[in-house]
């Protein structure tokens, strides 16, 4: 088939999301991104593996050349367009894509930094490699176990710096005077306003990826579901979509279901989470006790009915691994009464208080136009006018019976994001009703067949943040051959050295956690 | 304001018993005197450090904040400087690149420097990020840990167990 009237032949990918698979040359790939750019799509992921160890004598498939190859994938209104380029064993380069999509820099380095695969002409400064592995050692090369251990050093990188009368920076991190995840801000500001921040990242890299590659294909769900904790439940939907995908595996409807109802479940223990989050950091200490109650309420039921506060390997593959009772149901639904009732209430009051509006408004603008620039998706994308949601535009089952609500604001300021929580918080609890009404009776698991060697599949679910995405080709014998994850964070993470920009150093706390971003997801 | 007051008024008091010390969670013997516990006694300062967590121990961690475990109504409370504090709250496991900022957060923290590890990836090798090039496994394997509170992630109440377990005398 063909896609935004390029020359290129796509087939599609299996499983139920509308996935497409080409492969291209360097020539294809950036008309392709051009198309893409044109036409308001934007860059989902960028990742390479290693196809050296194939017999190239009888491989039909060109998209293994018996070197490397680089795999670019896009989302379009049509779905995700995956492309494939072959790249030589000895000299892996591809064509920067930073030109087109400016987000693709980080990925770009972070592929070089695990695979040795280099954008021509990018930037050449590392990012997942600190001073920790040698520049010329791979993890995620074939021929490297992964388990060496090198000596580790302080790492001295390359900051920009800003010079003039009266500008100084402030270095901040990787440890945060909250209790937040590892990072270092590197701050230019003069007197209290930021003339520019640099994120250094990379510091809880945790070699996911290769770890992966050690795992059975039918267990590495529980570390997909701990790429990012908050989201574990959205990479443990994308890991065993992917799986069941590439081995022809149909979990039963109640599963389905059941899946969606932990999706929303964590979209809303996240959101009321941040919403008082978002008060305290605005010196509203009322705000973080009620929200911070109400989502002790939540998780205290989760793991009552589900067995764990997070729903952590609650989604297996071929289903889930729990059930929900009548009974279950009903307290759900009285909960869901409540917890409606009370964020009514402090949605009221957050509104009418002056000083917190006064905080939250115009802090931090994310323009549309940026927003779209550096394809900005998830929450942070819809709080300035983008709107991506998977669950309507690419709904597998039972969100195409489901019609969610895309809740969008233009103004891309904090109030932006806080308002887009607070609807989403109304709009998730509509869909746990409607999921609980309509849930059919079955069973909740089958077992996954074996897949075959190279078998390919995505699974890309709509996680409370973003778009999450996993790639996964299995390997022989059940084993993984190459599992890529992908959080929406590094789009957004760009974008907020690009919004700080302007404001005053105090406002910086608020405006990061109005994005509330992952580190360990895109340390990976 | 009358909304936010009425709403304060209506949640009312939420706070729960503090769980009781557990003995079993020590890595290493008590090594404070029951002088030094008694001056502790209920004012404890604590530095977390996430040394390459997925994030889900912090999720419990911001729990222990909220008004059902409320701790620091026991006098136990967050610093955001490691000089600031008695015992550093560390999750796992530790990432390579976490290694020297661990070890400068420790050397940075006054005697008695305790060191309570988080979460399973902090507190075994054979988590389920194992070590590898980029990880190096339990937190004891860089600082010296005094008690160690297992958990994917601990629940809030094993956190508190944990924590009032350092500062418990035998």
């Amino acid at each position: 088939m063909k896609l935004l009237d390029q020359a290129l032949d796509f087939e599609p990918l299996p499983g139920p999301l509308k996935a497409w698979r080409a492969v291209v040359n360097e020539g294809q790939l950036l008309a392709f991104a051009k198309a893409v750019k044109q036409t308001g799509g934007r860059l989902v992921s960028l990742w390479g593996s290693d196809e050296r160890d194939h017999n190239c004598d009888h491989n039909r498939d060109h998209s293994r050349q018996c070197g490397f190859t680089l795999h670019v994938a896009f989302a379009i209104s049509e779905g995700l367009a995956l492309l494939t380029l072959a790249l030589s064993a000895e000299n892996p380069a591809y064509p920067d894509l930073a030109e087109i999509f400016p987000t693709a820099n980080r990925l770009q380095r972070a592929n070089f930094d695990l695979l040795g695969i280099r954008a021509t002409g990018g930037d050449p400064r590392p990012w997942l490699r600190h001073a920790n592995w040698p520049a010329n050692f791979f993890p995620l090369r074939r021929d490297v176990d992964g388990s060496q251990q090198f000596e580790i050093h302080n790492e001295e990188y390359a900051f920009v710096t800003v010079e003039g009368e009266g500008v100084h920076e402030i270095a901040v991190g990787p440890i945060h005077a909250g209790a937040i995840e590892p990072c270092h801000f590197r701050f230019s500001i003069v007197g209290e306003k930021v003339l520019r921040l640099e994120q250094r990242m990379g510091w809880v890299h945790k070699g996911i990826e290769k770890r992966l590659e050690q795992l059975p294909l039918a267990a590495g769900y529980k570390l997909a579901g701990r790429v990012s904790g908050d989201s574990t439940v959205a990479y443990a939907w994308a890991y065993c979509l992917a799986a069941e995908s590439l081995s022809g595996c149909t979990p039963p409807p109640r599963a389905l279901w059941l899946r969606a109802l932990l999706l929303e479940r964590e979209r809303i223990a996240n959101h009321l989470g941040d919403l008082g989050f978002l008060g305290n950091d605005a010196a509203l200490a009322f705000g973080f006790s009620q929200f911070l109650r109400l989502k002790e309420d939540w998780l205290r039921l989760s793991g009552e009915l589900f067995g764990h506060r997070y729903l952590m390997d609650c989604i297996v593959p071929g289903g889930v691994a729990c059930d929900l009772s009548a009974d279950g149901s009903t307290q759900i639904f009285r909960q869901c009464d409540a917890i409606e009732r009370e964020v009514h209430i402090l949605a009221g009051i957050y509104e009418e208080h002056a000083g917190l509006q006064d905080r939250f408004l115009t802090t931090g603008q994310l323009t549309p136009e940026l927003a779209a620039e550096l394809s900005v998706s998830g929450l942070a994308g819809r709080a300035s006018s983008q709107p991506w949601d998977l669950r309507t535009q690419n709904a597998i089952a039972p969100y195409d019976q489901l019609d969610t609500r895309i809740i969008t604001q233009r103004n891309g300021d904090v109030a932006a994001r806080v308002a887009v929580r607070f609807d989403e918080v109304f709009e998730s609890l509509r869909l746990i009703r409607c999921i609980l009404t309509q849930m059919p009776q079955g069973e909740c698991r089958v077992p996954l067949p074996p897949a075959a060697d190279g078998a390919f599949a995505i699974g890309w679910i709509e996680g409370w943040r973003g778009d999450v995405l996993v790639a996964l080709e299995a390997g022989a014998q059940g084993a993984i051959r190459r599992c890529h994850c992908h959080d929406p964070s590094w789009h957004i993470w760009p974008a907020l050295e690009h919004v700080i920009m302007g404001n005053i150093v105090p406002d910086f706390p608020l405006i990061n956690k109005s994005f509330n971003l992952s580190y360990s997801g895109v340390d990976i | 304001m009358h909304q936010l007051l009425k709403q304060i008024f209506v949640t009312g008091n939420k706070t729960e018993a503090a769980p009781e010390p557990d003995e079993n969670l020590r890595v290493i013997s008590q090594r404070l005197e029951k002088a030094m516990l008694d001056t502790l006694g209920r004012a404890l300062v604590i530095r977390h450090i996430d040394a390459g967590s997925c994030n889900g121990c912090e999720l419990e961690i911001h729990a222990l904040g909220n008004p059902y475990y409320n701790l620091e109504a026991l006098g136990i409370r967050f610093s955001a400087s490691p000089r600031h504090a008695d015992l550093l709250l560390v999750t796992g496991p530790v990432a390579q690149n976490m290694v020297v900022a661990l070890q400068r957060a420790y050397e940075a923290t006054p005697e008695p420097k305790l060191v309570v590890a988080v979460g399973d990836c902090g507190c075994h090798d054979e988590s389920v990020f194992g070590k590898s090039y980029a990880t190096c496994g339990r937190v004891s394997n860089i600082i010296p840990v005094d008690v160690a509170i297992p958990g994917c992630p601990p629940t809030p109440l094993a956190l508190m167990q944990g924590i009032l377990t350092v500062i418990s005398g035998k």
